[in-house]
């Protein structure tokens, strides 16, 4: 059990120890080696790397060096990371056996391995991470200590400011200045909807009833994005704190975390999280000494998409079948158990201690007129830097994927960029410029979304794209209502038969009557928005769904029914190279002869296509 | 319509008819889930929910057994709430038809009192028409060699239920005492509280008693072999199905009832028979098992049970004659009626429930002792046996602008008032019966023929 007082000597001791970890100018013999433990870089062979790097300093009895555990640094394509403190050198696709030249290069003798370091998009190498272009553009907030401070230490957290925001609140400040705050701040839900943070506590403060509960819903589905789990993963504490200041605000005393059993280092953090600061009084009976009472639990998600949806998550917390109930009443008036529920997404609780300490006018001085502060998202798909960035409200999606995201692959061309999974919707190469916010990607078809953006290249097709996330929702429908039950399976029917070439045009016709009937008629978000894939991509490459129904050919190639490869002759130098490449020798021709495909053998594998040095064949 | 405009897959499932009550063919089912409602929130069994996702899901039992080797209790409120007939009741009517062609069966009908104020509806009369008359005829023209009431049943299990509750309230033996004629609530109380059983009354239902009452007494004394003796129950429910197939529901080897069969298919057989029910004269039961008391008429509804055998417990254990017949606070639709009824010098302390979650509320009560009440009378169904599941199907719309449970128990309630005799123990024809064939209620011959016994069936708890 800890006072407010010891609390303030453990943060102002460990961040004199820690400062070399955010100032390169520390005077300090220490050095720091931070190698990310994030999901995607432990999958790549980090932990192996961390115990290497022990293991070595051990042998050559190194004093004052440290090895860290931390969260996610972002930019997962270069993974694993390692970075060294107090110098920000930025070692990228480290292997286990490199830690060894790190050590006796670097450490020892200080001099950089620059076979390790990282090429920015203009191929320059660069030694440090903030003179990355990834990195240029971002502002961090929800991610501020990802990548910062080992996660399963409770001290580190407190050393950069962690928990002083709850402790202000409960010292200084009424339910009601809190609230005031947050809606101030602008602060939106970050799971998708964008409702604002502030209206939805108020409401649950509003709501008549003794018990009231504070949910946080890490239960994130959307196919290619992992905000949630990699500040579950960098920064746990984060949440623990606001869900502790949400549970003041609105009068709860007990909080759930609801997370996906498919996270299971998040899971391990929280627990640890959770066992820390209930061992420093943070959590539990009378913190700092005041009559506020607060306790969280984890509760484990199996893994259904409906789930992410508020009410179905209340249903699977409370013990039974995920599926949504019929809103109004919302779970501020009727949650969990009948009790008045506070619902947030774990980004939107990642934000709140950095409101109550910087003030809502710092907050609300990021970002659009009606968008504020900093989105997080999971960039993934055909783009370089593959990765999480955090940028304020109002960038533009060109700077995100091509300046942050270092641009398209193997010289390719943008097609689009999908967002929000499977409720979004995608956004064609016209719409580049559009400022990132709630409204103007509503305005243009899309959604905000809980944050993936998933990029692609020509050689995607939009037809597959829809079917792709019809498929997904076809297989997360709960069942309880007919137009999502039913009506996805059906528009999943006629997609797979336009891909198959065996569409007409009516089947356009009825496929957008199917969508608008779906939306109108589905009892939840999930059925609701499960038609915009197809809506938006029919906005957008209608041409692209008529070519497959009338003409029966897919341009992307991706529809193998469809695609019809041929050897321009005029452009054919007869070198013969798809000839031997081709798997199954389906190009015919000898010698000087011009090729061609037999179409009868050919495969649509594209091998041939790739490997011409004429850009003869398509 | 010439075409549906979006054809594709269907799902398909296989229809399970292994239970004795209930067949569910979910290739029907639409997935409104109004039985899961039903059976989770007002039964509080939860025997079916949703199992599989989106295009997949269908409603299914545990592991996806068959509903019969699973918690339900074979109330059937599911198929009373089931818009499309994807729940139904197992149909017996071949049976019945091929022993009414066979002339050398002597096949005798009996119907339970809830049948005569619902039959009507089926043909398109107003809910709660009394047409007790019209029946019998239409069971005559049908075929059926002798026409009796169930209810000449109901007055030996008042007989018999009184006499055991006066002797377990003397000694104070396992009170309180509930009652036992609702199979679904047997096979309920055998699941979910099998340490409790020894609180249920030992008599068996009342068309069982009549069942075994006719192929003993009355075949002996028209001599006739019980053998050829065919047993056709109508009743309101859907349970009954499954009780009359119980092992122990046997004398001398042969079952009290040989078939049973809903309201609903009683209509289906007099339509299929072309018969026009609603221009059918009023006939009356066969003699001499057709003559009922007013006590007897009243056991379909909820509280009825309990009324008529407090009107006999009362005269025989003061000696003295009832001055107000009526016990109105066990009547009327509350979920759990509790009322102190003072006989001689002794205060009783009864209860009614209907409605398995009702009764859930009481056993638990029972089970941790907090249970002051002598007497429980339950039913399964919401309602009582009116309200059964083998009644005529109403749409929500009915269900949801009508109270039909209080125009049923009206019709009922006036086939009491209306009666000569409203007592159990003042039926002329039991008195001639226990006077010459069975002896004394309670004791050897009555037990033999009108008592059963119980068995816990631990597996099926959840």
């Amino acid at each position: 059990m800890k006072t407010i007082e010891e609390l303030n000597k453990i943060r102002i001791e460990k961040r004199i120890e820690l400062d070399l970890r955010k100032n390169s100018n520390a005077d300090t013999r220490e050095k720091h080696i931070l190698v990310c433990n994030g999901t995607g870089c432990t999958s790549s062979k980090s932990p192996q790397i961390l115990e290497n790097f022990n293991k070595l300093i051990k042998e050559k009895k190194l004093k004052n060096v440290r090895v860290i555990k931390t969260g996610c640094f972002g930019l997962c394509a270069k993974g694993p990371i390692v970075i060294i403190r107090p110098e920000d050198t930025f070692y990228a696709m480290v292997k286990p056996e490199d830690c060894k030249e790190i050590i006796e290069s670097h450490i020892i003798e200080g001099k950089v391995v620059e076979r390790l370091l990282c090429k920015d998009i203009d191929g320059k190498i660069v030694d440090k991470l903030d003179d990355l272009t990834f990195y240029k553009k971002q502002k961090r907030i929800a991610l501020k200590n990802c990548g910062m401070i080992n996660p399963e230490e409770i001290d580190e957290y407190i050393a950069f400011d962690g928990y002083r925001a709850l402790a202000r609140v409960l010292m200084e400040m009424s339910q009601d200045e809190v609230i005031e705050i947050i809606d101030k701040s602008g602060l939106r839900g970050r799971g998708g909807a964008g409702f604002p943070t502030g209206k939805k506590w108020r409401a649950t403060k509003d709501a008549k009833g003794d018990t009231k509960y504070i949910v946080c819903n890490a239960d994130e589905g959307d196919p290619g994005a992992f905000m949630d789990r990699s500040i579950l993963e960098g920064d746990p504490h984060s949440v623990l704190e606001a869900m502790e200041i949400a549970g003041y605000a609105v009068g709860a005393e007990k909080g759930y975390i609801y997370v996906r059993a498919e996270y299971p280092i998040a899971v391990q953090r929280l627990k640890i999280a959770i066992e820390q600061a209930r061992e420093y009084g943070i959590l539990g009976k009378n913190i700092f000494g005041t009559n506020f009472n607060f306790d969280i639990e984890i509760r484990l998600g199996a893994g259904a998409f409906v789930c992410g949806e508020e009410t179905a998550l209340l249903e699977s917390i409370e013990g039974r079948r995920g599926q949504p109930r019929v809103k109004p009443p919302y779970p501020a008036q009727s949650g969990l158990w009948g009790c008045p529920t506070l619902i947030n997404n774990v980004e939107t609780y990642a934000n709140i201690a950095q409101i109550i300490l910087k003030g809502a006018e710092w907050y609300s001085s990021i970002g659009t007129a009606n968008s504020k502060g900093t989105k997080v998202f999971a960039l993934g798909g055909n783009v370089n830097n593959v990765g999480l960035v955090e940028v304020p409200m109002g960038t533009t999606l060109r700077e995100i994927v091509f300046d942050i995201g270092g641009g398209i692959p193997n010289g390719r061309e943008f097609k689009a960029a999908q967002t929000g999974g499977p409720s979004g919707g995608c956004i064609p190469k016209e719409h580049l410029d559009t400022p990132i916010d709630y409204e103007s990607l509503k305005e243009i078809g899309s959604m905000m979304g809980s944050g993936g953006l998933i990029v692609m290249d020509d050689t995607k097709c939009m037809v597959c794209l829809a079917k792709f996330y019809l498929q997904f929702t076809v297989g997360e429908s709960c069942g309880k209502c007919t137009p999502c039950r039913i009506g996805t399976k059906r528009m999943l029917e006629i997609l797979e038969k336009l891909c198959k070439g065996e569409g007409s045009e009516y089947d356009i016709y009825r496929l957008e009557k199917l969508a608008v009937n779906i939306k109108k008629a589905s009892i939840c978000g999930l059925g609701q928005s499960a038609p915009n894939p197809v809506i938006s991509t029919l906005k957008y490459f209608r041409e692209e769904f008529r070519q497959h129904a009338i003409e029966k050919e897919c341009k992307a190639m991706e529809c193998k029914a469809l695609a019809r490869i041929e050897i321009d002759e005029e452009k054919c130098k007869a070198c013969g190279l798809c000839q031997r490449n081709c798997p199954v020798n389906a190009i015919e021709g000898e010698g000087r002869e011009k090729r061609r495909i037999n179409q009868n053998k050919c495969i649509k594998c594209t091998t041939c296509i790739r490997s011409c040095p004429f850009h003869a064949i398509g | 319509m010439l075409d549906i405009e979006f054809k594709g897959e269907r799902t398909e499932h296989t229809v399970d008819d292994k239970s004795p009550s209930i067949v569910r063919d979910f290739n029907k089912c639409i997935l409104c889930r109004r039985c899961v409602a039903t059976c989770k929130n007002i039964q509080k069994i939860g025997a079916i929910d949703c199992i599989e996702r989106g295009f997949e899901s269908c409603i299914s039992t545990t592991y996806d057994h068959s509903l019969n080797d699973v918690n339900c209790t074979f109330c059937g409120q599911c198929i009373e709430s089931c818009p499309t007939g994807a729940l139904h009741e197992k149909e017996n009517i071949n049976d019945v038809w091929a022993k009414l062609k066979d002339p050398d069966t002597y096949v005798v009908v009996q119907t339970a009192p809830s049948i005569r104020v619902a039959l009507g509806e089926e043909f398109g009369m107003k809910i709660g028409t009394n047409v007790t008359g019209k029946m019998i005829s239409a069971l005559k023209a049908l075929g059926f060699d002798k026409v009796f009431d169930t209810n000449t049943g109901a007055d030996f299990t008042i007989m018999e239920e009184a006499t055991e509750f006066i002797k377990r309230f003397k000694e104070n033996d396992n009170l309180p005492m509930t009652t036992s004629c609702c199979p679904g609530w047997v096979r309920f109380a055998e699941m979910e509280y099998p340490e409790n059983l020894a609180h249920l009354s030992s008599c068996k239902s009342p068309h069982q008693m009549f069942g075994a009452i006719i192929k003993s007494y009355y075949a002996e004394k028209n001599n006739i072999d019980p053998k050829n003796i065919y047993v056709v129950s109508v009743m309101p429910c859907i349970a009954k199905k499954y009780e009359r197939q119980r092992e122990e529901m046997k004398v001398n080897g042969l079952w009290d009832v040989d078939a049973v069969i809903t309201t609903r298919e009683l209509a289906r057989m007099i339509k299929q028979a072309n018969i026009e029910f609603d221009k059918l004269e009023d006939q009356t039961f066969d003699n001499p098992m057709g003559e009922a008391t007013g006590a007897a008429a009243i056991f379909g509804v909820t509280g009825g049970v309990m009324e008529a055998a407090l009107r006999t417990a009362y005269e025989l254990i003061t000696g003295e004659e009832l001055e107000k017949l009526d016990f109105e606070e066990v009547r009327g639709n509350k979920g759990i009626k509790k009322a102190i009824v003072k006989i001689g010098n002794k205060e009783i302390k009864v209860a009614v429930v209907h409605g398995l979650g009702n009764a859930r509320k009481v056993m638990e009560e029972i089970k941790n002792g907090t249970a002051d009440y002598s007497f429980v009378e339950v039913m399964a169904c919401p309602g009582g046996c009116i309200m059964g599941g083998g009644q005529p199907i109403k749409n929500s719309k009915i269900r949801m602008t009508t109270d039909i449970a209080a125009k049923r128990a009206a019709a009922m309630y006036s086939i009491d008032e209306r009666s000569v005799v409203r007592k159990s123990h003042e039926n002329p024809i039991l008195k001639e019966i226990y006077k010459e064939y069975i002896g004394k209620p309670g004791e050897h011959k009555a037990h033999e023929l009108l008592h059963t016994q119980y068995t816990p069936m631990e597996e099926y708890r959840i």
